[in-house]
């Protein structure tokens, strides 16, 4: 049986295009200390220091954490780096959360970073290999199929897309750390913006960003004596699956439904719309809501579409379920970082501190990451309440 | 000499990582069959579907694959995105089509170019067969396929998708 743990602080840095004034090492420097910060704590109140990032080709910077030691105040700690591609913020920080649930480490720091802009993504993606053509146009070209399929399937109308790229950007406008600030973005506006990889337009797919997200995570007694209310750990799950195995269905994947399966029993969750209070979901690409709706269970199959055009989801039009109220991965895309902030974004709406996001009185938040070719899948579910 | 300089902030610098690419069994046989103009696959012994390119196992069932199946180069859309935007090192001009196609006698995709097509007239369930480039330019390398092109067969079913023998689709 796991001993309870909690996030106890929660620290970030304004996303953005290009942080010129700081390197990688500043960076994750200054979300570990604004972490810290909220949690009330010092570098050697420390235990340990999970740390995840994307691939390292990334960057160019080969086993990065190697380096950060120094400015993640761990030399001498125990460190461990994770890897699970575009998931790995969310399967950070449940390594992070399994070190004390564990009983092996009472207080552990947790961090996830990318630069985007000393990288180049898409070049990282794209290595030939010669028994498939060189055609990799990034992770647009890959999931652009997908989504094809999921429309094709499901007979959504075609502005589905385009409403969630509009609901995520006005849910980003009241979050000042948000990379894109579009208070004003219309409907007409995503719909007339350059169609990248057919049916993927430009304003339905993430930005570039730089950023980090830090957390830390304690054990039970050290997080009641936090000055602020902890976010308990109530459930946590990864799966992954193959990424190419004959008669696979990536439009709606066995992992990502057998992992929110996972986490819903272990947090008593019967009927996630009811049950949960807000989710903070991995939605690169816009049409990668209604289907994550359907994947985890909030919505029949081929029924997501009609909570996301309801509003059901959004937080302007009061809808019962918000997705993505930070503004979620359209919003802010750092890709290492992206799974952490949905974690971390989640558990501000419990702990109540989530300033002009905040869904009202939310007890109950669901944070998911996945990544890959939609193969490794990571929830967790935290609530105000121990259980 | 003088007292005023510009801070340098940054400065680019390109790295290059060269690998050298060890097939392993599965992908050596099926390379070296590509170089001769023939697609072949690897059929799973548990669940019978037929990989392509094979990998020497079947990932679903995780057991290794020996039979080899010779497959056509005609093939079927499973989906596909026209996409406006270069690739990397290739001098392919946008827009181009980039499609999920699973080939006669195979029961998963891989993704290849089409072209001599109408893109609008691109859809789910189009049948399409292999260009190949000159046999004196074969290689062991999936690229010895320039592109595949529509051919006037009538189009597959959604839950035909995947499951065509190699003979064909007679529709």
């Amino acid at each position: 049986m796991a001993n309870l743990a909690a996030v106890v602080g929660i620290g970030q840095t304004k996303y953005t295009t290009k942080r010129e004034d700081v390197s990688i090492a500043g960076l994750v420097r200054e979300a570990a200390q604004n972490a810290l910060q909220d949690a009330g704590l010092h570098w050697d109140e420390i235990d340990a220091v999970i740390l995840g990032k994307a691939p390292d080709m990334f960057e160019g910077v080969i086993m990065p954490e190697t380096y950060l030691t120094d400015a993640l105040g761990c030399n001498g700690k125990p460190m461990l780096r994770v890897h699970t591609a575009g998931s790995v913020g969310g399967s950070t920080a449940i390594v992070a959360a399994s070190h004390v649930q564990s009983g092996t480490f009472k207080r552990v720091l947790t961090v996830s970073f990318e630069k985007q802009s000393e990288s180049n993504a898409m070049w990282a993606l794209s290595s030939p290999q010669p028994f498939s053509t060189h055609l990799n146009a990034g992770a647009g070209g890959y999931f652009a199929p997908i989504i094809r399929e999921y429309m094709r399937r499901s007979e959504a109308p075609y502005n589905v897309g385009i409403k969630v790229a509009v609901k995520d950007r006005l849910h980003g406008a009241r979050n000042p750390l948000a990379h894109l600030q579009r208070p004003d973005i219309t409907m007409k506006e995503v719909e007339d913006s350059f169609m990248l990889w057919d049916p993927i337009r430009f304003l339905e797919s993430c930005p570039s960003s730089d950023g980090a997200c830090a957390m830390v995570i304690a054990c039970e007694e050290l997080a009641e004596q936090g000055p602020k209310p902890p976010a308990w750990i109530r459930g946590v799950a990864m799966r992954s699956e193959p990424t190419m195995y004959a008669g696979r269905d990536e439009v709606n994947p066995q992992a990502g439904r057998d992992c929110a399966a996972d986490v819903y029993r272990q947090a008593g969750i019967t009927d996630p719309r009811r049950d949960l209070d807000c989710a903070e979901v991995y939605v690169p690409f816009s049409w990668y809501e209604p289907m994550w709706l359907e994947n985890l269970g909030f919505a029949p199959e081929g029924e997501g579409w009609k909570l996301t055009l309801e509003g059901a989801t959004s937080l302007d039009e009061d809808g019962d379920i918000p997705w993505n109220p930070s503004g979620g991965v359209l919003s802010s895309n750092p890709i290492g970082a992206s799974g952490m902030i949905r974690f971390a974004e989640a558990a501000r709406q419990v702990r109540g501190d989530a300033g002009d996001h905040q869904v009202k009185g939310a007890r109950l938040a669901l944070g998911h990451a996945y990544g890959g070719g939609a193969q490794f899948f990571a929830m967790w579910v935290v609530g105000a309440n121990k259980e | 000499m003088s007292e005023q300089q510009e801070p340098v902030t940054g400065i680019e610098v390109p790295i290059y990582l060269k690998y050298n690419f060890t097939a392993g069994a599965g992908p050596a046989r099926f390379l070296s069959q590509v170089k001769k103009g023939v697609l072949t696959g690897q059929r799973c012994p548990r669940c019978d579907q037929v990989y392509i390119p094979p990998r020497g196992s079947c990932a679903a069932c995780g057991v290794a694959t020996e039979e080899e199946v010779v497959l056509s180069d005609k093939a079927t859309v499973q989906s596909f995105t026209i996409v406006s935007i270069p690739i990397p090192n290739n001098p392919i001009q946008p827009p181009y089509i980039i499609a999920n196609l699973v080939a006669d006698g195979a029961n998963i995709s891989f993704i290849h170019l089409m072209s001599e097509c109408v893109n609008e007239d691109v859809r789910i369930g189009q049948r399409v067969q292999a260009v190949w480039k000159p046999e004196e330019e074969w290689d062991y390398a999936m690229d010895n396929i320039r592109y595949f092109k529509p051919i006037d067969e009538a189009d597959v079913p959604v839950g035909q998708i995947g499951k065509l023998p190699v003979s064909g689709w007679k529709g």
